[in-house]
């Protein structure tokens, strides 16, 4: 493409501003609600004539601090464990598929595939059932074991695709030229594996982030509740307080990371989802 | 992206395995090992547990009366009009939301594909926040806008014949359905964009540029080069959404917990073992979803020729 023209400039301009609107609109209006009072919430518009931090001080300070930190920390703490864990264990088998010739490989990458599609509420009853004889149930454990059905699947799957790309002649190349075999290993396969990895595990942590189904079927207090579950049940200060403010509040605390992370590394989120799913 | 080749040459080669062959099978199912069994543990064992539970007559307030019944269940869920309603509700909002999907997501990848430079990485930004937002948070947004009391969406549109002041978009089916599937879409249609636009990477830019020599209109080039070029990414992104749709419980959960003619599938049979403790009949739906789920990859890979293999780079 070269220089555009100016219709074609005012065409853009139009297109852009649309794709803005869409993607953006549904997060600014439970912005817009989470600043207002509880006396504005039914004016039937969607600014607040008088924004306030009222909702944000209720639940990072006031009655709802403990709900809310409580599940915050929840969250992170198993979304993160789970990640980690299920990166770990695509990391190897990614390698393997990727680098050695075993019978089964496909078997593997079918099973995760198979695994990834699965309708998450059919395996909710039987584990309820076993993690309340087990005393798993309502726990952090209880809910990072079924976590990893979510995010190893997708984790082996965009690794395997990162790691066929990656020129593995390097690694003999440097052992020729007199590294060890750990040196070679540690200086030409490390830097490129590392932004996979790091690409896998932020989508990873996404679809951790993101789990309902899990967090609301087998946890029953602050425990282990995570902040999606947790909303879901949240109700107003008192029953006569509409919760709708406070709820927005913490819907824009949870987003905020989201949408740092998608702003820092938007490139490696597109590469990564579309790598797994097509040849790249 | 080459594919690999090395699967072919493990076919040919003679069924004496070499010393060499021996050992790197075993390294390579001990580093896959681990993954494998964990996803076996996590999924194919609690869905066996699902088996086995439903042939039981079991509810946990009455844990005495616990009693095999035989396929007694699957003779009351499936004579059950709840059970068929919230079926229809489901295959309803999957196809609708597909078919939206497709034509949204398409001209997004579009977009994308033929944007400047300049622009892709601000169009990426943008189309990314939906799909990284918890769903939940999404139903939020999408209820609060609609919302009778807290709404302003009947403010704005009361110059459409139907909305006004007191219209309560969550009392009836129709309207229900609507905001539902307008949540679902706006949430996943990034994902099934970002698919598309990996396929059209991959469509040859001189098929396109020799149509439009030998003039060809736009919609030609579309239909007749850019599609057929990339079915098998279509059909992939398709499959993936709909198996994904089929299984949508966390905005109906929050916008109308399955009142009003939404329940669907996923949460007839939350509500049957969470909330009414019918581990029995529970475990029942879910087997049955389960094997929704496996009809719909069945129908799908045989009717379209949806080849997995080939469209994720596998030989």
């Amino acid at each position: 493409m070269g220089v555009l023209s100016k219709r074609q400039r005012v065409w853009w301009t139009v297109i852009t501003v649309l794709v803005l609107l869409y993607a953006l609109f549904p997060v600014a209006s439970i912005a817009a609600t989470s600043f207002k009072s509880s006396a504005e919430l039914n004016s039937g518009q969607m600014l607040p004539s008088s924004p306030t931090l009222a909702n944000y001080e209720q639940i990072l300070v006031g009655s709802a601090q403990e709900l809310f930190l409580s599940a915050l920390r929840n969250s992170i703490g198993i979304s993160l464990i789970s990640t980690v864990i299920a990166v770990v264990l695509a990391t190897l088998a990614a390698y393997a598929i990727a680098r050695l010739d075993f019978p089964g490989k496909r078997l593997i990458l079918t099973t995760a595939l198979g695994v990834s599609i699965f309708p998450v509420i059919s395996i909710v009853t039987p584990l309820f059932n076993l993690w309340r004889t087990i005393g798993l149930y309502d726990t952090w454990p209880g809910l990072i074991i079924p976590y990893l059905s979510l995010t190893l699947p997708i984790s082996i799957w965009t690794l395997a695709a990162f790691f066929r790309q990656i020129p593995w002649e390097l690694e003999q190349a440097a052992q020729v030229d007199g590294a060890t075999p750990f040196q070679a290993f540690r200086k030409a396969i490390v830097p490129l594996a590392a932004p996979g990895v790091f690409t896998t595990a932020l989508i990873a942590f996404f679809i951790a982030w993101n789990d309902f189904v899990y967090g609301i079927s087998l946890t029953s207090t602050s425990a282990a509740r995570p902040v999606p579950a947790a909303l879901a049940f949240f109700t107003g200060a008192s029953q006569f307080e509409e919760p709708a403010g406070a709820i927005s509040a913490a819907a824009v605390i949870v987003t905020i990371p989201v949408v740092v992370l998608v702003l820092l590394f938007q490139r490696q989120i597109v590469s990564g989802l579309t790598q797994g799913a097509v040849k790249g | 992206m080459t594919a690999t080749s090395s699967t072919r040459s493990a076919r040919r080669r003679a069924p004496a395995r070499s010393a060499r062959a021996r050992d790197e099978a075993r390294l390579g199912w001990l580093l896959a090992g681990p993954a494998f069994v964990v996803m076996l543990a996590v999924t194919a064992y609690p869905i066996l547990q699902a088996v086995y539970e439903s042939l039981f007559n079991n509810r946990l307030t009455a844990p005495d009366d616990r009693a095999f019944v035989g396929l007694k269940n699957y003779g009351v869920v499936l004579t059950d009009p709840v059970f068929w309603r919230s079926l229809w509700v489901t295959t309803f909002i999957m196809l609708v939301t597909v078919l939206i999907e497709l034509v949204l997501g398409f001209a997004l990848a579009l977009v994308m594909h033929r944007a400047l430079t300049r622009l892709r990485g601000l169009l990426r930004t943008a189309i990314l926040v939906p799909y990284g937002i918890i769903t939940v948070v999404s139903a939020f947004a999408w209820f609060y806008a609609f919302d009778i009391t807290s709404g302003y969406v009947n403010t704005w549109f009361d110059w459409v014949p139907g909305v006004g002041p007191d219209l309560n978009w969550f009392a009836s089916q129709g309207t229900s359905l609507f905001v539902i599937i307008a949540s679902e879409v706006w949430k996943t249609t990034p994902f099934i964009s970002l698919l598309l636009l990996a396929g059209l990477a991959q469509v040859p830019g001189d098929l396109e540029e020799a149509a439009r020599v030998d003039g060809a209109t736009p919609w030609q080039v579309f239909a007749r080069v850019i599609v057929p070029n990339m079915k098998a990414a279509i059909m992939v992104a398709v499959l993936f959404r709909a198996l994904d749709a089929f299984r949508i419980f966390d905005n109906v959960f929050i916008m109308t917990n399955g009142a009003n003619g939404t329940e669907v599938l996923s949460l007839l049979a939350y509500r049957q073992s969470i909330s009414r403790l019918e581990i029995g009949l529970g475990s029942t739906i879910s087997v049955l979803l389960f094997l929704c789920v496996i009809l719909i990859c069945f129908v799908a890979i045989r009717l379209f020729r949806v080849d997995l293999a080939s469209a994720r780079g596998e030989k």
